[in-house]
């Protein structure tokens, strides 16, 4: 019980003092509007392209939404050494870290909706599996907040942070699936595709919106909920090799 | 919670030893601190304190040696004393953007205080450290000292049985270090077991039961204050600065003063103690006679100050001017 007052009031503070910040609200709604914009818009497929994009612009949006925020409400507090309060607080310190989590899974979850909304006004999603698509987004932000957890914990500066975010965000823009399948991919990069989570998030997520997944949803599932176990045990572990000297 | 009450320490480590690296920051410390007791670490920049309160409080791991806290062994398991622990860092890292009334709720929930609970602490407590009338305002807003008071109340919002205190008035200006020695002298009163870390001997010796001194990573002595000071009662002892000394010198200014016990220190200091009154006179002639200029010489009362360079071989003034180094300073 005392563990969970203290889960739920880290969760909070984070929220109050980060997302829901004007900064990060507009930042949450832009970024996604501005993915959203770019790939509906000029895409010029027509209405009916609306489908197949959708699960992109969701997942970019999520991606981006979680992986930077991790920089601040760790990198940072550990920086400003703040962070050492979390850690000598009586609660353990995989607990403490999904507190300090949670809000960017949340945040990014939320992220989601902002193209799903704007979807709605330009295409028809009543074909679209909801019972399906909400658990894609809810493991697609899981998994990008665990690999920003994983960037945050292994760098001591913020602006490193940010970097190091970049090295695996932007090619996962292109060979995860997000906007041409990673069948169109030239056969030596198919590999590096499947060693990247988002595949998986996207490829449910296709198979939700509009019945088009590459594997079944079953291996999909496993293999995300792998990357998130070993993105979050291999960030305790730096956490603890790290940060308590 | 069961706590080991009663005469057995509270605190209890054996060859407690850290590393750096190349550096040994602390180097195969034992001690032992006892319930309700006041205990000061007392050492210059670098001595190692801050370490071995990361050590003692489960923000750092030994290479080797034991801590046991409370009968917990903690040794291998940072976390199993620290809902006894309450720790006030060198260095006042609250949340900047939260105010003073939120960051002690935030730092009571960690410990799982109820809501209720927390509020009514916090305010009780903002009010004890004369700080009600900033309560609403953002901690980053808050004055050196006011930064630092806000800290030690976050320190002590979950009323832990023992804390840590790292150099708590380093850095804050005359007032502001007189009252925060009092709010720790009452919670010492109140029945608080103390671990201070300091390189104010003054402060040492004003607070604490018992000090331990700290160099380069090692306890060099560590007694009660009395106790410290008994050998110097009724002793006499100057510090001499000279432009310069060597071997020679030494024998020959040992020779000339046969009753006296020379300590060098260094830099050209010597430590001159007798059970007789010196006369500075005869040492200046002395001085002159060997061709050496006496740039200083001045009597110490026996205080704290002089076992601490009797026993360190570090001057009391060095301390100072790290001090202020430091940006500290009374
Ligand atoms: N994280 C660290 N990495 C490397 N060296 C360190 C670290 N922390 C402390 N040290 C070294 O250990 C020694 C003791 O430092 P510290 O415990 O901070 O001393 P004090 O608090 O007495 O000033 C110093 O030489 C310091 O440079
Ligand atoms: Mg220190």
């Amino acid at each position: 019980m005392k563990r969970w007052i203290a889960f739920w009031n880290i969760l909070l503070k984070d929220m109050r003092a980060y997302y829901l910040k004007p900064p990060n609200v507009s930042w949450g709604l832009i970024f996604p509007l501005a993915w959203t914009g770019m790939f509906f818009i000029k895409s010029g497929r027509g209405i009916e392209s609306v489908l197949s994009l959708l699960p992109g612009v969701i997942a970019i949006s999520i991606l981006f939404g979680t992986t930077s925020m991790l920089s601040v409400t760790v990198t940072f507090e550990k920086k400003g050494r703040s962070f050492d309060r979390l850690l000598l607080a009586p609660i353990p310190v995989w607990l403490l870290m999904l507190a300090k989590t949670a809000g960017a899974i949340l945040f990014g979850m939320a992220n989601a909706f902002v193209p799903v909304i704007l979807a709605l006004f330009l295409g028809d999603l009543s074909r679209v599996d909801w019972a399906l698509a909400l658990p894609a987004v809810l493991m697609i932000a899981v998994v990008s907040t665990f690999l920003g957890l994983f960037v945050a914990v292994s760098v001591s500066e913020v602006f490193e942070a940010q970097t190091f975010s970049n090295f695996f965000r932007f090619p996962m823009i292109f060979l995860c699936g997000l906007f041409f399948p990673v069948d169109a991919l030239p056969l030596f990069l198919r590999p590096l595709s499947y060693l990247l989570p988002l595949t998986y998030g996207v490829d449910i997520l296709h198979g939700a919106i509009y019945g088009r997944n590459m594997m079944s949803l079953g291996v999909d599932f496993l293999a995300i909920a792998i990357f998130c176990v070993a993105l979050f045990y291999f960030s305790l572990r730096n956490l603890y090799k790290k940060w308590i000297i | 919670m069961s706590m080991t009450q009663g005469r057995s320490p509270f605190i209890e480590t054996a060859e407690l030893t850290k590393r750096f690296g190349a550096i040994t920051a602390v180097d195969n410390m034992s001690f032992k601190v006892d319930q309700g007791e006041f205990f000061g670490f007392l050492g210059p920049n670098g001595a190692g304190k801050t370490t071995t309160i990361n050590l003692l409080t489960g923000l750092a791991r030994p290479d080797s040696g034991t801590i046991r806290i409370a009968g917990f062994e903690c040794t291998n398991d940072t976390k199993a004393a620290q809902h006894l622990i309450g720790v006030v860092p060198d260095e006042s890292n609250l949340y900047p953007e939260l105010s003073g009334f939120d960051n002690l709720c935030f730092c009571a929930a960690l410990y799982g205080m109820p809501k209720k609970v927390r509020r009514t602490r916090a305010r009780e407590l903002l009010e004890v450290f004369g700080l009600s009338e900033a309560a609403d305002r953002k901690f980053a807003g808050y004055s050196k000292g006011m930064k630092r008071k806000l800290t030690i109340a976050a320190g002590i919002i979950h009323d832990p049985p023992v804390l840590f205190l790292d150099e708590p008035t380093t850095g804050i200006d005359v007032a502001g270090a007189r009252s925060i020695r009092q709010l720790i002298k009452d919670l010492h009163r109140a029945g608080t077991t103390i671990f201070l870390t300091t390189h104010y001997i003054e402060e040492a010796e004003r607070l604490c039961d018992r000090i331990a001194f700290i160099v380069r990573g090692r306890i060099v002595g560590a007694d009660t204050v009395e106790n410290l000071l008994r050998p110097a009662q009724g002793r006499h002892v100057m510090l001499a600065t000279v432009s310069r000394s060597d071997q020679l010198l030494r024998e020959k200014l040992a020779a000339a003063f046969p009753d006296c016990a020379l300590q060098d220190l260094s830099g050209g200091r010597f430590r001159i103690e007798s059970a007789e009154p010196i006369r500075i006179g005869m040492l200046v002639r002395f001085f002159e006679e060997h061709d050496v200029e006496l740039l200083e010489a001045r009597h110490i009362h026996p205080s704290l100050e002089d076992v601490f360079v009797r026993i360190t071989g570090i001057e009391a003034d060095l301390m100072k001017k790290e001090k202020e180094k430091t940006g500290g300073g009374t």
